[in-house]
């Protein structure tokens, strides 16, 4: 499917959907709550079949944070990203790893760099952060270490 | 003639015209004991010289050649270095256990040079039962090794040892058999006498097919039994680190090291002996000739060109091989290696009665 | 004395295998729990190296940030500079000389060879042989010399800029790949005979490592990996960058999905890489090396992503821009981090000896998964 078709199909699955023009691929934006049953459409709807899921991050917006995930699919070779934008003071989204897999380490590591709260997720541990790390989100853009951090 | 036994016999002369019967004996001892020491060590440097230049020569590269002429000397210094170092035992460990392991090891090392025939009537102990011997104390080297395992409080060196106890009590099995087969068409456990029977040719030769099968066993099964690769999963330094060695260091380390060679050097000795006739020369039926011109080479000579023959083949193996994984290595024994070598005694013992060999 | 051990209540095992452990080729940790030799459960720990990159990148411009990215994925640090150039590239809309294109084919192509090579000896030295280890060093030598005579260093390279690549090619250049090519050919056999065709070797991969294709997929493997497993994922042929839609070579699929697919699916693409590279040497066209760019690079406000396929599968660069000089926020998709990610239920069941096989077929490298 190319982006037009995907934007119609999507609109049907998702009517409170916001797209985003510009870049290569189509921009969903939408609410938290509509994301896991979203996601499962996503995935098991023969028409849309996204079964690769090739990225994972998250964005500090300094007002909020915004999910993005970058979906694919092996069979019709269509891609599509889906944001979900977080309130940066309770930043809960649920979790996707039980779809795909490789969700699970990508969403712990965006747990610990920007302590994005999945929901459901298995084992929401630190992956890359030493013990100690808890509550402290380096890759928000408030983080700041006195110490170890140059500026340029 | 200048050879081993010449030298052992006027020393032998002299010692018992010079003191009495007993005196000799013990001066006799004392200096079998430093034989069997310096024998050991020399032993040591030579096979881990040879080991590091074989692989250097497969794996396209120099080797060991700043110490000495030609590096020759690097293993003298990598001793050094070994003896210089710090013994340490970790703070869990079971100490007297932990540092008893490696003297075990070497002593049963030092125990098994004794019934092996160096020369022409040239050994430490002519003993009537050298191949059950062999057989019996080598076994007592997996008791090191568990020891080892077992006391490092380490559970790398636990695995390591578990994995050596099922190996070498499983390949003992096979090197057995196949030096049951020699012995079946001997009639004889002495080492010496198994020698002479190879005066007409090696038993390798003699025995053909179900010896040759035998000797591909046995070769098999003593790598195995010294934890060489591909068998080295004792060892298995991608997946153990270094197994049950992986807490010693300096000179504890150095024995297990130490151990190891010599075990190879033993079995080897063991293999040349019992199928390429020890130090018998390369003598073909009645070609009296031939024969002839073959004893000029000392047979010391022979035994030491046999074994360490032996030897290099295992360290190809070592170089060659990936190794295998512990499944893998048990049914290998007690599926191909164990039935083929029963089935290959019955053979052998079949053809000993029926006189079926040269 | 078991309890002491550290064993706990179920009389399971627990062993840290890392940071400093000699299979893992790196700092990576780890925790594997085992009754007796069967592992239960494989438990990475990662951040030993992480130096935090992507943070790093949104205070270095688009032309800095590059040099960093040759520090991830060392082995292939020529391909994500690639992906680097090609984002800003993309985001700049600047048009890239045919010379330069092939120039980086040819250099990608070779890191390619250069990563696989060293794949091979690395992990039939986890399997116990040592050898050919060496023998990989050898031919990964001759590319690391054409490497250092055009690019100037050996392992992070840092050719690629924005616009093209930093310097023209060595005047040997071409001599010494065809050199290569000839030594590489006379060679491959060789590694056949010593590792492929090994009997050993071969009990030792297959059907360790088992991961169906849907799984992998589900996990986000890529490159071998996947390939193994019959999934076409081959970024140069499904989103061709660069050159690779005008070139011709194959992708290549294996079906078994276990530690022996993924290892001929490496050796396959090496030749696969042999025939890119026959393709274009004699035909390097002349001209410019680099496009006239501005001084300072400016992304237009918005997002990119670009993927590229490195040796370990694919490598995707996300940036957000704010229209300033400095990336807003960038993200580092690795192939090694989702690879990693599939280990745990590759292990399950397996032998200790197997585990050291799945990672050495995964070809991790840890800095790429750490970033």
């Amino acid at each position: 499917m190319n982006n037009e078709e995907l934007k119609t199909a999507i609109t049907t699955l998702l009517p409170t959907g916001v797209f985003e023009e510009g870049g290569d691929w189509l921009n969903v934006l939408l609410e938290p709550s509509d994301w896991l049953p979203f996601a499962l459409q996503l995935r098991h709807q023969e028409a849309h079949y996204f079964d690769y899921m090739f990225c994972l991050t998250c964005i500090d917006w300094k007002t909020h944070l915004t999910m993005v995930y970058h979906l694919s699919s092996t069979k019709y070779r269509h891609n599509l990203v889906v944001k979900a934008n977080l309130d940066k003071a309770k930043p809960d989204i649920e979790t996707v790893s039980h779809i795909w897999r490789t969700a699970e380490f990508h969403e712990r590591e965006v747990y610990e760099m920007f302590g994005v709260n999945f929901v459901h997720h298995p084992d929401l541990r630190l992956l890359i952060l030493p013990d100690g790390w808890e509550g402290k989100n380096p890759l928000r853009k408030d983080f700041d270490d006195p110490v170890n951090m140059i500026k340029l | 003639m200048w050879s081993f036994s010449n030298i052992a016999d006027t020393l032998h002369t002299w010692l018992h015209n010079t003191f009495n019967a007993t005196l000799a004996k013990f001066v006799e001892m004392v200096l079998v004991g430093v034989c069997v020491i310096s024998l050991f060590a020399v032993l040591g440097l030579v096979l881990v010289m040879m080991e590091r230049k074989v692989s250097a020569w497969m794996q396209i590269r120099l080797g060991p050649n700043r110490v000495g002429p030609k590096g020759m000397m690097q293993s003298m210094a990598d001793t050094l270095k070994l003896l210089v170092k710090e013994s340490m035992t970790p703070d869990g460990a079971d100490k007297f256990l932990f540092n008893l392991a490696p003297y075990i090891a070497m002593m049963v090392a030092m125990l098994l040079m004794a019934p092996i025939a160096f020369a022409r009537n040239f050994m430490m102990w002519n003993l009537n039962i050298g191949v059950l011997y062999v057989s019996a104390i080598s076994s007592v080297s997996v008791i090191s090794i568990l020891m080892a395992g077992w006391a490092s409080n380490n559970k790398y060196s636990l695995l390591g040892a578990m994995r050596s106890g099922a190996q070498i009590v499983s390949y003992e099995l096979s090197a057995g058999l196949a030096i049951l087969s020699i012995v079946v068409l001997t009639g004889t456990l002495n080492m010496n006498e198994i020698v002479l029977s190879q005066a007409d040719g090696w038993w390798i030769f003699k025995g053909h097919i179900p010896v040759i099968i035998s000797f591909i066993i046995f070769i098999i099964a003593v790598t195995a039994e010294t934890n060489r690769a591909p068998f080295d999963l004792a060892e298995a330094e991608s997946e153990l680190t270094a197994g049950f060695h992986t807490e010693y260091s300096g000179m504890k380390f150095a024995l297990f090291f130490l151990a190891e060679y010599v075990n190879v050097f033993i079995v080897c000795a063991i293999g040349a002996t019992l199928f390429l006739g020890g130090w018998m020369p390369f003598h073909i039926g009645h070609w009296d000739g031939f024969n002839r011109i073959m004893d000029l080479i000392p047979s010391s000579l022979w035994f030491f060109g046999k074994t360490f023959f032996l030897i290099f083949l295992i360290m190809w193996f070592r170089w060659t091989f990936p190794r295998l994984r512990i499944d893998q290595l048990l049914n290998l024994e007690w599926k191909y290696l164990l039935p083929i070598g029963m089935f290959n005694l019955l053979l052998v013992t079949a053809m000993a009665i029926l006189g079926w060999y040269f | 004395m078991v309890e002491e051990l550290g064993s706990n209540t179920e009389g399971d095992l627990i062993i840290n295998v890392g940071p400093q452990h000699p299979a893992t080729h790196g700092v990576l940790h780890l925790v594997i729990t085992l009754n007796g030799e069967t592992i239960k459960k494989v438990e990475p720990h990662l951040g030993y190296i992480h130096r935090s990159i992507e943070k790093m990148c949104e205070s270095l411009t688009y032309r800095q940030f590059i040099y960093v990215t040759s520090r991830m994925d060392y082995l292939s640090s020529h391909i994500n500079n690639h992906a680097c150039a090609l984002i800003v590239e993309k985001g700049m809309q600047i048009e890239v000389p045919p010379r330069a294109q092939v120039i980086r084919v040819l250099m990608d192509e070779l890191t390619r060879i250069a990563s696989h090579e060293l794949w091979w000896g690395a992990m039939a030295m986890d399997l116990g042989a040592f050898t050919p280890f060496f023998h990989a060093f050898r031919e990964r030598e001759a590319i690391n010399e054409i490497m250092e005579e055009t690019c100037g260093a050996r392992l992070t390279m840092n050719y690629m800029v924005p616009g093209g690549v930093l310097e023209d090619l060595h005047p040997d250049f071409q001599r010494k790949v065809k050199e290569f090519i000839t030594l590489y050919k006379r060679k491959i056999a060789e590694y056949d005979d010593m590792v492929t065709g090994n009997i050993i070797f071969q009990n030792r991969m297959k059907g360790v490592g088992v991961i169906s294709a849907a799984d992998a997929i589900s996990y986000g493997c890529s490159g071998p990996t996947l390939r193994g497993c019959g999934v076409s994922c081959d970024i140069r042929k499904i989103y061709p960058y660069e050159l690779y839609d005008k070139i011709e070579f194959d992708e290549v699929l294996e079906t078994a999905g276990d530690s022996f697919a993924r290892y001929m699916v490496r050796i396959r693409e090496m030749n696969q890489s042999i025939r890119i590279i026959e393709q274009l040497i004699d035909n390097i066209p002349e001209g410019d090396v680099q496009a006239k760019t501005k001084a300072v690079l400016k992304l237009p406000k918005g997002e990119f992503y670009q993927r590229v396929e490195t040796a370990r599968g694919e490598f995707g660069i996300f940036i957000v821009s704010e229209g300033g000089t400095n990336p807003y926020r960038i993200k580092f998709r690795s192939p090694g981090f989702s690879n990693l990610s599939a280990l745990d239920h590759m292990a399950r069941g397996s032998k200790i000896g197997d585990l050291v096989a799945m990672m050495g077929t995964l070809d991790l490298v840890i800095p790429d998964i750490d970033r």
